[in-house]
């Protein structure tokens, strides 16, 4: 590893362009090409997990019709599905993928502190996904023992997959967690040591900040998820007994004593909680640059929305046992637990409020990045409210695992950040290609998405109020559930099979202006933060040709009174045109 | 902030909490180190949680399980001239790897004093030490594998007892012999002169020595919470 990377190397940078195909595009130390690496093989496995989700919902609408899916893979459909989904596509993208590319290009940095590391951190990536994705094909095929994993059924007799599936699995989380630690190091250390010169922490744009925050998250959630996973293939593989209780599985002893459970599930979730917020943070500092971007207002409250941004990692780590109420555990962690929930409410509720507030007055460009931010709002709070109803012991136990719990996380951790996903991917598109998206595509993908999403998951709240269960491959004869259950399980997969088809907007969107796009100018949404100020789109290695870039003012000086354009880039010097509100931390 | 103070470059500077808080978050490296130093420390810390969740779940099962917890007193005891020593191999151990601290700690001083000589040699004896810290436990494993404790079983009580054993002194294990690698691929670029050609900056044996100590740290928490609890 060179001890001097790039971002130190000022003059001699031109020398370093790598030159031969295999190092520009597949060996490559670039963060903008590992970033797009990275995004390319998350968004290849996402669209396994969609169809994987699409042969869920047809057993679920139209039971008894389809002779392909019986109970046993069902049970692994839904098992992939999540998996892929919460780690190998969200926290892989929005880490692995926008945080490679944004991050050294709006702190004004050539690349990552160490891009032999960078590079390593993908193609560990990689093979973490293709051990995960080989588990399909081995006997017994991959595990079906829920996204959780839980114990003891995870390894059980009777479960499938429980043969190489979980073995498999646990592998990949392993290999995942290395490439993920490799790649955080990184973004860590960028952010803290290599921003450039008048860019303080208190100017970085949100998207920073919430990307930032998120990693530091995985760097100390992912060690839990590590030891549960060798803890577990150690329970498989050596009989060791940390998880395992003495128990009887099918008439015979499987020679299992004394272990424990619920030590599992408080150190998968100890992992678990602060994922969703991996998931989330990166959403919502991307999501307060485009509603400020295409608002043309500065961001209300930014020195607020940092400060959320903050409590709310540091609160994440001390409420994952919401996610256990019906576990047995102490009533007295119940209450606390439900307050420490509750009260990760009172930031993300600032955070809200500051999204609502930039809009308020704003200059609004409806274009389709805007669209989207503008969705997420919606879905965000949608399904931040029905968490107020889980986060309370009382309330959670009739809704614990009933479709009420599959429709609150869909809203708030899988519908919203894939909203700022794809609002993300249209902003900055003409950056990263240089080309400019079809505007009437991207509004159409919009619309049916976001259209969609409702269709599909606000019914799930109903069904989940008349309780029926998540997880189940059928609910036969059950006496509960009235007749009409059935018809709206039918509408939600009908709902979820054309949002997942209208999804191909997207993708012709990418293939039609990759080819013939009309060539994007360089800064096409007038916005200030510096990755839109780099002297060539799209950036070429070392990002910002000979001279580093120098920072004067924060990211959000939009419609600045007595100043001729409506945004004044961060790189404008501050006696060349007045500085909104300095963001330095003098006073 | 008036636009005066602002046009003419001179910041006023607060002064408690906020002077601190100013201070970090300058358009400045955060921490005033070299990058590779301030990613160790963020590896060490996410690694921290590694550790603390091993010995964190070695606590729950010890709890947990309905059998007799195995004594480690006697488990771990040696005879050694007729008498029956506790935790005799286990404090030899120790002692070795608190030593090593110490050589690596000379180590880092004789990288800043540019002594080259005397550097390569104290992170060869580093190494030496972690060497034989890793063959005393490979000694002391298979004497417990000889006594018939295995990861699923022992014929001293908890079953528990030899999984958390086996699992986390072989996952310290390991993080020891990286440890030992990467302190002679160092001490090796140290001796070949590779540091000197890139103007002659020793930070890496700190970084190096900031692993090695914290690896020792760690054993420090495992020897407490698992053989002397």
């Amino acid at each position: 590893m060179s001890y001097v990377a790039i971002a130190d190397r000022d003059h001699e940078q031109e020398h370093h362009d790598p030159q031969t195909f295999i190092t520009k595009y597949v060996w490559s130390q670039d963060h903008k090409v590992i970033a797009i690496q990275y995004g390319c093989t998350a968004i290849f496995v996402g669209l396994i997990a969609l169809g994987l989700s699409a042969m869920m919902r047809l057993q679920l609408g139209f039971p008894d019709t389809f002779s392909f899916i019986n109970p046993e893979n069902y049970y692994q459909f839904i098992t992939m599905h999540g998996m892929i989904m919460v780690i190998y596509l969200l926290t892989a993208l929005f880490l692995g993928g926008f945080g490679n590319y944004l991050i050294p290009l709006m702190i004004g940095s050539r690349d990552m502190v160490f891009p032999y590391l960078n590079m390593l951190s993908y193609w560990v990536y990689l093979l973490s996904v293709l051990i995960l994705l080989a588990s399909f094909f081995v006997p017994g095929g991959s595990t079906g023992a829920g996204w959780t994993l839980y114990p003891p059924q995870a390894i059980m007799q009777g479960t499938p997959g429980i043969d190489m599936g979980i073995i498999l699995m646990l592998a990949s989380l392993g290999v995942f967690i290395v490439a993920f630690t490799m790649g955080g190091l990184n973004y860590v250390t960028t952010v803290l040591q290599a921003r450039c010169k008048g860019m303080t922490l208190m100017r970085m744009p949100l998207s920073i900040w919430g990307i930032f925050m998120a990693t530091i998250l995985g760097l100390l959630a992912f060690p839990a998820l590590l030891v549960s996973a060798i803890m577990m293939m150690l329970d498989k593989t050596l009989m060791t007994s940390f998880f395992m209780p003495a128990i009887s599985s099918m008439g015979a002893d499987p020679g299992y004593t004394g272990g424990s459970p619920i030590l599992f599930q408080h150190l998968f979730w100890f992992f678990g909680h602060p994922e969703v917020y991996i998931v989330a943070l990166p959403a919502f500092g991307i999501v307060s640059d485009l509603l400020s971007t295409h608002a043309r207002k500065n961001i209300f409250g930014y020195r607020m929305m940092v400060w959320a941004i903050i409590a709310i990692g540091g609160l994440s780590f001390i409420v994952w046992a919401h996610h256990m109420y019906v576990s047995g555990m102490n009533p007295y962690f119940g209450f606390f637990f439900a307050t420490t929930t509750l009260i990760i409410a009172v930031p993300t509720a600032i955070k809200v409020y500051n999204w609502v507030l930039t809009l308020w007055e704003g200059n609004i460009h409806l274009r389709t990045p805007m669209l989207f931010a503008i969705g997420f709002i919606f879905t965000f709070i949608h399904g931040g409210l029905t968490g107020l109803f889980l986060g309370n012991v009382t309330i959670d136990l009739p809704l614990s695992d009933t479709y009420f719990v599959v429709a609150h996380f869909h809203m708030v951790m899988g519908v919203s950040p894939i909203l700022v996903v794809f609002g993300a991917i249209y902003h900055w598109w003409p950056k990263i290609t240089g080309k400019m998206y079809n505007e009437t595509l991207g509004k159409w993908h919009f619309w049916m998405t976001f259209l969609g999403t409702y269709a599909i998951y606000l019914p799930m709240h109903y069904l989940g109020f008349a309780g029926v269960p998540r997880r189940y491959f059928a609910m036969g004869n059950t006496d509960f559930l009235p007749e009409s259950a059935q018809d709206l399980n039918a509408w939600i997969t009908v709902s979820a099979l054309f949002v997942a088809a209208t999804q191909i907007l997207f993708f012709i969107n990418v293939f039609i202006t990759l080819r013939n796009g009309k060539k994007a100018d360089p800064n096409p949404w007038h916005a200030n933060s510096l990755e839109w100020q780099t002297p060539d789109t799209p950036p070429r290695h070392g990002n910002w040709g000979h001279d580093l870039p120098e920072c004067h003012r924060w990211a959000y000086d939009y419609s600045v009174p007595g100043y001729d354009d409506d945004y004044i880039p961060q790189n404008v010097p501050a006696n060349v045109a007045p500085a909104g509100r300095d963001h330095g931390g003098e006073h | 902030m008036s636009e005066a103070v602002m046009e003419s470059g001179a910041a006023v500077e607060p002064d408690g909490t906020a002077g601190v808080v100013n201070d970090f978050a300058r358009d400045k490296q955060v921490f005033g180190m070299p990058w590779g130093k301030a990613m160790m420390w963020i590896f060490l810390l996410s690694d921290t949680f590694i550790f603390s969740c091993f010995l964190v779940g070695y606590m729950s099962v010890r709890i947990a399980t309905t059998d007799p917890w195995p004594n480690p007193s006697e488990v771990f005891g040696l005879t050694a001239f007729g008498y029956d020593v506790p935790l005799l191999l286990i404090a030899i151990m120790t002692f070795v790897l608190i030593t090593s601290s110490g050589t690596m700690a000379l180590a880092v001083n004789m990288g800043y004093r540019k002594n080259r000589k005397a550097t390569f040699w104290l992170m060869v004896a580093t190494a030496a030490l972690g060497a034989t810290f890793v063959g005393m436990q490979a000694f002391e494993w298979t004497k417990l594998i000889m006594e018939g404790v295995r990861p699923w079983e022992n014929p001293f009580g908890a079953a528990q007892f030899g999984s958390s054993f086996f699992m986390i002194t072989g996952f310290h294990g390991m993080h020891v012999s990286a440890g030992v690698i990467y302190l002679l691929v160092v001490a090796n670029r140290v001796r070949n002169g590779f540091y000197e050609r890139r103007g002659g900056n020793y930070e890496i044996v700190e970084i190096a020595g900031l692993y090695w100590h914290f690896v020792d740290l760690v054993w420090v928490f495992i020897f407490a919470f698992f053989y002397l609890w």
